[in-house]
């Protein structure tokens, strides 16, 4: 089943909305000039020991890397997806590099941080000294391979709350890691998983013990900095009975002209009477303008609402990478249990993105939420893809999906691609899609009233997508906003 | 003062304006009427920037600066303000957060800082007092789900708010009811200072009756083929344009 519409039209070229393609911005492009420790570039089960080895990890973790790996030898990479992912070599790639490898046991304090990292998560907005932190947020950095500082530890752990890299979380709290790494997204899951599961390197942990509101707003920041690598990005969040944790996540990387692979997952594990909310401010490097460069973004991320009326809510804001794959997805268990995806791609020059969701109806009475704004200019193609399963036990089920999609320009394409699949006949799907343009009327009435184009583009998109950035935490909608306009300047002449 | 001279102007390959002079003073008031197609909506078009017309001849200067050569937005920034025919919507943006936009655009243009949000909020409450519109169509989206009527009301609140120092009222007065008409054409008058000039085109003389112009001019074909005061607009609305084709022959 599949919708397609391309922005083409025959209209003489004074009237075409694009006239100029001019080069977008890109705030984050710099490189951080740090003492680096990357391995040796290439892939093979001695690679993935030494990985295993620098991180103290205990056995069994290295032999379910090792599984992954020699899974992911006899797989191949995926196709259907509406991009055009080029050949990784996979062997050209380096698989750890560690920014902090200059103090000895990986920083504990903010004094023994190399004041390089400090200043570029400084100028990332991203401060690891507490008291300038954005209030009411703690966060973990990361840098390539490694976690540089994970802030508010303490203050989170008198609650019980753990919040901390994984690659700590397996050294305290192994037993945590053992039960639930690996239990939402198996290694064998797809390509990139297992990928991802042989070599994963840092991310973040979370864990809300029962009958617990996390007081705070949880983040990381993920920052690719050196040339060359991979980034291989591992989280889990496990939210007990009864409790509440809201979490965000942002990304930048460097303007490099080689594509840069992040493969990331994520697993969430909700329980009874529990909710998560998990957000995604995605800003990696897009390519420039001729679509050279920028980050291969291939991530698998799922949640299990195992309990009874758990609760998940995905919103992602995607505005970089070259190219996006990513399906951010629920298992509704338990019955009762409530999902929602909230989701605005924009893709501009060459970008690609595949995007959308998963929801599998497995418990009764589950209900589920798909919002998806497709935002398309320059010669970018945005696909939505998304999977709507009502399981044979899913009694009183229900799925209401819209799926919208804007166009800038006659050169762009928006594809949705929905897939329904339903065992019972209770169950209640609604699905609904549009397309538009923005027209040059609308451009015109604004320029009459004195505001520019690329303003009036600003203010139009952001109406567009305002839905969804509504469902994000306050700080956060004001950067997405700005991000928005920021990603389509230059597109409208 | 707006100064227009021999202006040619097409859409397209067809050409609307052939030959238009004219001049305004500050303070002037002038009709411009005309049949169906005469090229009144295409010289308004003109004169504010529209893209989709294409000027082939003659030039238009706006306080002896040279407007064509300016953008749709510089030329709105100067002081030119357009009472469109049939505004669009756009949908997703606020009427509160697009007036925002436009008059801060402004402001900057004029090396003024944008307006604090208390002050613009006020602002903004005095003028819908002045064309008595609803404070619910404020949040909604630019024009979308507004009658005809308040869609013409929303323009000239939008022109209370711009305080433009040219204006174009392209057929302001249709689809409003008398009661409307009068609430509009008196908000008008209210807002108009001893500089402000209009173009007011209109097929009814009951506009006229509240806007009093000072020149009255008839468009057939292109051009202005008549020029005369307030009474000349009676006479149209009396015995209409035949007489005025058939002085031409």
């Amino acid at each position: 089943m599949s919708e397609q519409e391309n922005g083409q039209q025959n209209k003489p070229e004074k009237n075409e909305l694009v006239r100029r393609i001019a080069e977008k911005k890109y705030e984050f492009g710099f490189t951080t000039d740090v003492h680096t420790e990357i391995i040796e570039k290439g892939l093979n089960e001695e690679v993935i020991r030494l990985i295993s080895k620098k991180k103290d990890e205990p056995d069994w973790l290295l032999q379910f890397r090792l599984e992954a790996y020699r899974y992911w030898l006899t797989q191949v990479q995926p196709t259907w997806g509406h991009v055009h992912l080029p050949e990784i070599d996979y062997q050209a790639i380096s698989y750890y590099a560690d920014p902090t490898a200059k103090s000895k046991k990986g920083p504990q304090s903010v004094e023994e941080i190399d004041p390089e990292l400090m200043k570029t998560f400084d100028k990332l907005g991203i401060p690891l000294e507490e008291r300038l932190a954005l209030s009411g947020t703690a966060v973990d950095a990361v840098m390539d391979s490694v976690s540089v500082k994970t802030t508010f530890k303490e203050k989170l752990s008198e609650k019980g709350i753990i919040f901390c890299s994984i690659s700590e979380a397996v050294k305290n709290y192994p037993d945590l890691v053992k039960q639930y790494l690996g239990s939402v997204v198996p290694p064998k899951d797809n390509y990139f998983a297992a990928l991802n599961s042989a070599v994963f390197s840092d991310g973040s942990f979370v864990y809300i013990p029962k009958n617990t509101r996390c007081p705070m707003e949880l983040s990381t920041y993920f920052r690719i900095n050196a040339r060359n690598t991979g980034q291989f990005e591992r989280t889990l969040i496990v939210c007990d009975e009864g409790s509440y944790v809201s979490y965000l996540e942002g990304c930048t990387a460097p303007m490099r002209d080689e594509n840069q692979l992040h493969a990331a997952i994520v697993e969430i594990v909700v329980m009874d009477h529990a909710e998560v909310k998990y957000s995604t401010v995605q800003n990696w490097y897009p390519g420039d303008a001729e679509g050279r460069g920028g980050v291969l973004n291939l991530v698998t991320k799922r949640g299990d609402l195992r309990g009874v009326n758990s609760k998940l809510s995905w919103t992602q804001v995607e505005t970089g990478s070259a190219i996006t794959w990513k399906y951010p997805s629920c298992v509704l268990r338990g019955d009762n249990s409530q999902a929602e995806f909230y989701s605005v791609a924009v893709t501009n020059h060459y970008q690609e993105a595949d995007t959308g969701t998963k929801m599998i109806h497995l418990g009764k009475n589950t209900r589920s939420t798909i919002i998806s704004k497709g935002i398309s200019a320059g010669k970018s193609q945005n696909s939505y893809r998304g999977l709507v399963r009502i399981g044979k036990q899913a009694d009183g089920a229900r799925n209401y999906s819209s799926c919208d999609s804007l166009l800038l320009g006659s050169q762009c394409g928006a594809h949705t691609f929905p897939y329904m699949d339903i065992h019972n006949n209770s169950a209640t799907v609604e699905h609904e899609a549009t397309t538009s343009k923005i027209n040059e009327d609308q451009l015109f009435y604004c320029n009459q009233r004195g505001i520019s184009t690329e303003e009036a583009v600003g203010l139009i998109v952001n109406g567009y997508a305002k839905e969804v950035i509504n469902k994000l935490p306050m700080e956060f909608a004001v950067e997405a906003q700005k991000l928005l306009s920021v990603s389509l300047e230059g597109t409208v002449g | 003062m707006l100064e227009i001279k021999n202006l040619h102007a097409k859409v397209g390959d067809k050409e609307i304006l052939r030959g238009i002079n004219l001049t305004i003073k500050d303070g002037e008031i002038h009709a411009l009427m005309g049949t169906n197609g005469a090229g009144k909506s295409t010289l308004s078009n003109v004169i504010v920037g529209n893209p989709s017309y294409e000027v082939t001849e003659g030039s238009i200067t706006f306080n002896g600066q040279d407007l064509l050569s300016m953008s749709p937005e510089e030329r709105a920034q100067k002081g030119v303000f357009m009472s469109f025919q049939a505004p669009v919507e756009i949908p997703g943006v606020s009427m509160t957060n697009f007036m925002r936009a436009a008059v801060n655009a402004r402001r900057e243009a004029q090396g003024k800082e944008p307006l604090k949000s208390t002050d613009f909020l006020k602002v903004m409450r005095e003028k819908r007092k002045l064309v008595e519109i609803d404070q619910k169509l404020m949040n909604r989206s630019v024009n979308e789900g507004f009658s005809g009527g308040e869609r013409k009301r929303n323009e000239i609140f939008q022109m209370a708010m711009l305080e433009p120092t040219f204006c174009i009222l392209d057929e302001t007065d249709s689809g409003l009811d008398v009661d409307a008409l009068r609430i509009v054409a008196e908000g008008f008058n209210k807002l108009r200072t001893a500089e402000t000039s209009a173009i007011v085109i209109t097929h009814y003389q009951r506009l006229l009756d509240y806007i009093r112009p000072d020149f009255v001019h008839v468009l057939i074909d292109g051009k202005i083929v008549k020029t005369g005061t307030a009474d000349l607009a009676r006479l149209i609305e009396e015995k209409g344009f035949d007489w005025i084709k058939e002085e031409l022959v």
